[in-house]
């Protein structure tokens, strides 16, 4: 058998599962095609805010081709959609105020329409275009009633009210930090207070795949298989089969094949794909549904949307004494799946930044308002506390007339590894923050940059810089902390590993793809932990038919916690393997060592036997030792016993026309540090498009919602600013390395840092080019020429 | 009513008796069974259905199946020869210019016009050409990478 000793770890590799993509044979969920298909169409609410007074479905069910048409009325014994993260059974916080509306979320709701998009009747028919001509014949008795849909009129007297239990549309009050410390900063003697009102916009995740599911009821076994667009299948499945439609969940798989991009967006229970899971089960047939790119944009979880009036407390030489921080975070029409965490844990837990700041408080109230669901973003929640922190370093900064760079070093918590304790409650890992940002200004060049601005004003040109030192939290965990926090869920990972007895090895990760690159990450990981060839290790992922019970991929969790219960499980391989070999080479467990592919007695050369030969002893046990069970497949659940914080400094240059204020995007500089790197050239490109959606909700993206009819304006992608290629410049990456203690590998994560950090960097530069106009703050994102010109005229 | 429609997709011919207003990629995608073919949007923004057809890259959500009746198309399945990978898909795996995939059927497909049209393109050009097709994934920067490889791999025009 052939064995390596090349290091595969921290080696470019290309991504193994990229040949079925680029010659068009990968297989999404649309591409299932099933006997006896079936084709769902929902119908939706026109209004932003409607009673139902009552659904004529007569015509719909009359016409060629229609299998069935239901409604919410006929789904008896459906259950609201989940929400899994409750606030009020959060305990043990310092600061922390318990409040949830658990408002329902019915999967096609009878009472009324709460955003437009909701879905209140799904007509099943033969053909695509028959369900479509069918639906458009639904008559739905609409009462329209007023709606609101800004986060800071949600709560305002006499807005309408979206549900009974949320009096003033209020989903919950929620604090953390210590108010009377973060007050006591404020009276310091010779105190420099910066105050800002920051609205961070909402966001649509555009996958460029759109969601989509596919479900086959077998009435002969009582099994139901779920095709469906997830990044996290057993989520998926424990939730529809345990809270809305009361199923047996061994009776139920979920695939997620190949998933066309998730960034947060597929993580959750949609309606759509409950509705056709009991849709199959009620007919018998299955039922399909993709969503056009407009359901997409009216009913994928949007993100963000907060609103905040942040202040900040400096002495005279610019040390960080206090942070106050008040945000009205909108979450839409009804409690998407973990939508009350994100403006929460996953948001006051990050204001502390990179910064040594002697006292926090946070307070955050979350709003109901006539809008699609909010929840998590790519970063959820953290981006918006890196956007508010970095604005007002900034801020701070220009209203002591210091250095943008030197404010920063000035306050940066010393390097450290094993514990820093913050003042919002989670303590960091390991962290080397001045080092990430010394790194960056040496790329930069930030002096030379200096005076290159200062020669191109003389010429009128408006040139910036704008620096992001940022922290990031991932792999949420451990469970027992998650749950003391109010997460339904625990936040583990499962690994198994299955050897088989030529001596090829199939991976099983209960993390989920969807663009990150398992398949080549973990087999670089398992290749190298048994120093075999990577052509012998297969990982699946994606079925929870054939996968242990996961937690799938968001948060940058795949690596560090899936990653590390893959390696737990080749430990305990390697541990059986070693008590094979011992029998086989008459020798004492204890005296085998594992290397290069093969067992081999300690300081006895040639005396070995290499891993197939134990692989397939373990299959084949006659020359066998006595009383261990043959086989060799392991399975790990890890629980990881702390976050990983990785952190970095990312620069831009931008230069603003004071004729048009159109924003160009120059230069791009980021330094991160993500832990150990498997594979830098997967790192670097998720770092690349985390930077590019960072880059477009600085200067282009933005989700509008018309204030008088309460209907998405930017519905497509026609309104909708998805950057394009010749709108965005080549990244320069870079990195500094800090393992962290957390876990065996040393990886933090990678796969939001680019979208935490950008934001804040080009929206620094902008204000920095302005600053000769006297601008030193725009309130609200994208940085439209529209807006950057009206900033720059209003100080004129 | 149903019309007979004949085409070449990538080398071999299908006719089908479809709806006049079913759009060409639903029936390449769930005719003729291709499905490497995308759709991302409702409103021809994305190019992830871009395929080739009469040497021209289209988007298929453009065009019904019945006006590219006689017409001879390539999909992303007729690009590698004898499984042999074209330097374009090779370009895209070389400088891992995909993540999801989902976009990259689309992206290879404009981008073999776009080397027809312009052998050796600059960064400038490959990013303007590239207008009609969306990335969420890579930020584009490994996109381009992959085109300017595939440039520089172009076995030369006879």
């Amino acid at each position: 058998m052939a064995t390596v000793t090349e290091r595969l770890f921290g080696k470019s590799i290309k991504r193994r599962e990229d040949p079925r993509f680029i010659t068009g044979r990968g297989q999404y969920v649309d591409d299932v095609k099933l006997p006896g298909m079936t084709y769902a169409a929902f119908v939706r609410s026109p209004h932003a805010h409607a009673r139902i007074r009552g659904i004529d479905t007569a015509a719909a069910r009359s016409h060629p081709g229609v299998v069935a048409v239901f409604t919410g009325r006929d789904m008896t014994g459906v259950n609201s959609l989940p929400c899994g993260w409750d606030l009020r059974k959060a305990k043990n916080i310092p600061g922390v105020v318990q409040d949830l509306a658990m408002v329902p979320h019915m999967p096609l709701t009878a009472d009324a329409a709460r955003h437009v998009g909701d879905p209140v009747a799904v007509v099943i028919a033969d053909s695509q275009g028959a369900a479509v001509d069918a639906a458009e014949k639904v008559r739905v008795d609409w009462e329209p009633l007023p709606a609101v849909t800004a986060t800071d009129r949600a709560s305002a007297p006499g807005a309408a009210q979206l549900h009974a239990d949320a009096a003033g549309n209020v989903a919950f009050r929620w604090a953390l930090g210590d108010a009377a410390a973060t007050d006591a900063a404020f009276k310091t003697a010779g105190v420099t207070v910066v105050k800002k009102r920051i609205v961070n916009q909402r966001l649509v995740a555009n996958a460029m795949e759109p969601r989509a599911c596919a479900a086959r009821f077998e009435p002969a076994t009582g099994e139901l298989t779920l095709w469906v667009t997830s990044q996290n299948p057993h989520v998926h499945r424990l939730l529809m089969c345990a809270f809305v439609l009361g199923i047996p969940e061994h009776k139920v798989r979920v695939i997620a094949p190949d998933v066309g991009g998730g960034f947060g967006s597929k993580i959750f229970l949609y309606n759509e794909e409950v509705v056709c899971s009991w849709a199959s089960r009620k007919l018998g047939r299955p039922v399909r549904w993709t969503a056009t790119r407009r359901e997409a944009y009216q009913t994928d979880a949007h993100g963000r949307d907060h609103v905040t009036e942040a202040e900040l407390a400096l002495s005279r030489d610019g040390r960080m004494l206090g942070l106050r921080v008040k945000t009205t975070a909108n979450l839409g029409a009804y409690l998407s799946t973990f939508a009350p965490a994100v403006p929460t844990f996953l948001y006051g837990t990050l204001l502390n930044g990179v910064y040594a700041i002697e006292a926090i408080h946070v307070e955050v109230t979350g709003v109901f308002t006539n809008t699609t669901p909010v929840d998590a973003y790519r970063g959820a929640g953290r981006p918006e506390a890196c956007y508010v922190l970095e604005r007002m370093v900034d801020a701070g900064a220009r209203a002591l007339g210091m250095d943008v760079a030197e404010i920063r070093k000035k306050n940066f918590i010393p390097k450290f590894s094993g514990a820093f304790q913050t003042h919002v409650a989670v303590t960091y890992d390991s962290g080397d923050y001045a080092g990430a940002f010394d790194k960056l200004l040496q790329i930069f060049d930030y002096k030379k940059f200096r005076a290159e601005q200062a020669e191109a004003r003389t010429r009128g040109r408006l040139l910036g810089v704008g620096f992001s030192t940022y922290i990031e939290a991932c792999s949420i965990a451990p469970s027992k902390v998650v749950g003391a926090l109010g997460a339904g869920a625990g936040l583990y990972e499962s690994g198994k590993v299955r050897v088989h007895p030529t001596g090829m090895v199939t991976v099983y990760t209960g993390s989920h793809s969807h663009g990150q690159g398992h398949e080549t990450t973990f087999a670089q990981l398992v290749a190298d932990d048994l120093g075999i060839p990577i052509e012998q290790v297969e990982i699946v992922h994606g079925d929870t038919g054939a996968v242990p019970f996961g937690m799938g991929t968001y948060g940058s969790r795949s690596a560090s916690v899936g990653g590390t219960a893959i390696k737990m499980s080749l430990d305990k391989v390697r541990e059986k393997g070693k008590k094979i070999a011992a029998h086989l080479l008459e020798a004492s467990a204890k005296d085998i060592e594992y290397a290069n592919g093969e067992f081999r007695v300690k300081g006895v050369p040639g005396k070995a036997v290499p891993f197939g030969a134990v692989a397939l002893t373990a299959y084949v046990p006659h020359n066998y030792p006595d009383g261990l069970e043959p086989g060799l497949e392991e399975t790990s659940f890890y629980d990881p016993s702390n976050f990983c914080f990785p952190f970095g400094a990312h620069a831009c240059v931008v230069e603003v026309d004071p004729e048009t204020g159109t924003v160009r995007l120059l230069r791009y500089v980021a330094v991160d540090d993500v832990g150990n790197v498997i594979n830098p050239l997967i790192v670097d490109g998720m770092v690349h498009g985390g930077i590019a959606q960072g880059v477009a909700q600085a200067l282009w993206e933005g989700a509008v919602y018309d204030a008088a009819s309460g209907q998405l304006v930017t519905g497509s992608m026609m309104d909708y600013a998805v950057p394009k290629a010749d709108m965005l410049p080549m990244y320069e990456t870079d990195r500094t390395v800090t393992p962290t203690p957390v876990n065996p590998l040393g990886v933090k994560g990678a796969g939001e840092t680019g979208t935490i950090a950008a934001t804040p960097a080009v929206v620094n530069a902008v204000v920095d080019a302005l600053a000769a106009a006297g601008v030193d703050h725009i309130e609200t994102m994208p940085l439209t020429p529209e807006r950057v010109w009206g900033a720059i005229h209003a100080r004129r | 009513m149903k019309l007979p429609v004949k085409m070449t997709i990538n080398g071999q011919t299908y006719s089908h008796e479809v709806e006049p207003r079913l759009l060409l990629v639903h029936y390449i995608r769930e005719q003729v069974g291709l499905t490497g073919t995308h759709v991302g949007c409702d409103t021809s923004q994305c190019g992830a259905c871009t395929i080739l057809m009469n040497g021209q890259a289209v988007k298929a959500c453009t065009f019904f199946a019945v006006q590219a009746d006689g017409a001879n198309i390539m999909t992303i399945e007729g690009l590698a020869k004898d499984g042999e990978l074209h330097p374009i898909q090779q370009g895209f795996w070389e400088k891992h210019g995909l993540q999801c995939g989902f976009c990259t059927p689309g992206m290879i497909m404009a981008a073999y016009q776009m080397l027809e049209r312009y052998p050796k393109p600059s960064e400038e050009l490959i990013r303007h050409q590239l207008e009609g097709n969306l990335c969420r994934c890579t930020g584009y920067h490994n996109i381009v990478k992959a085109i300017q490889w595939a440039a520089d791999h172009m076995p030369a025009k006879r």
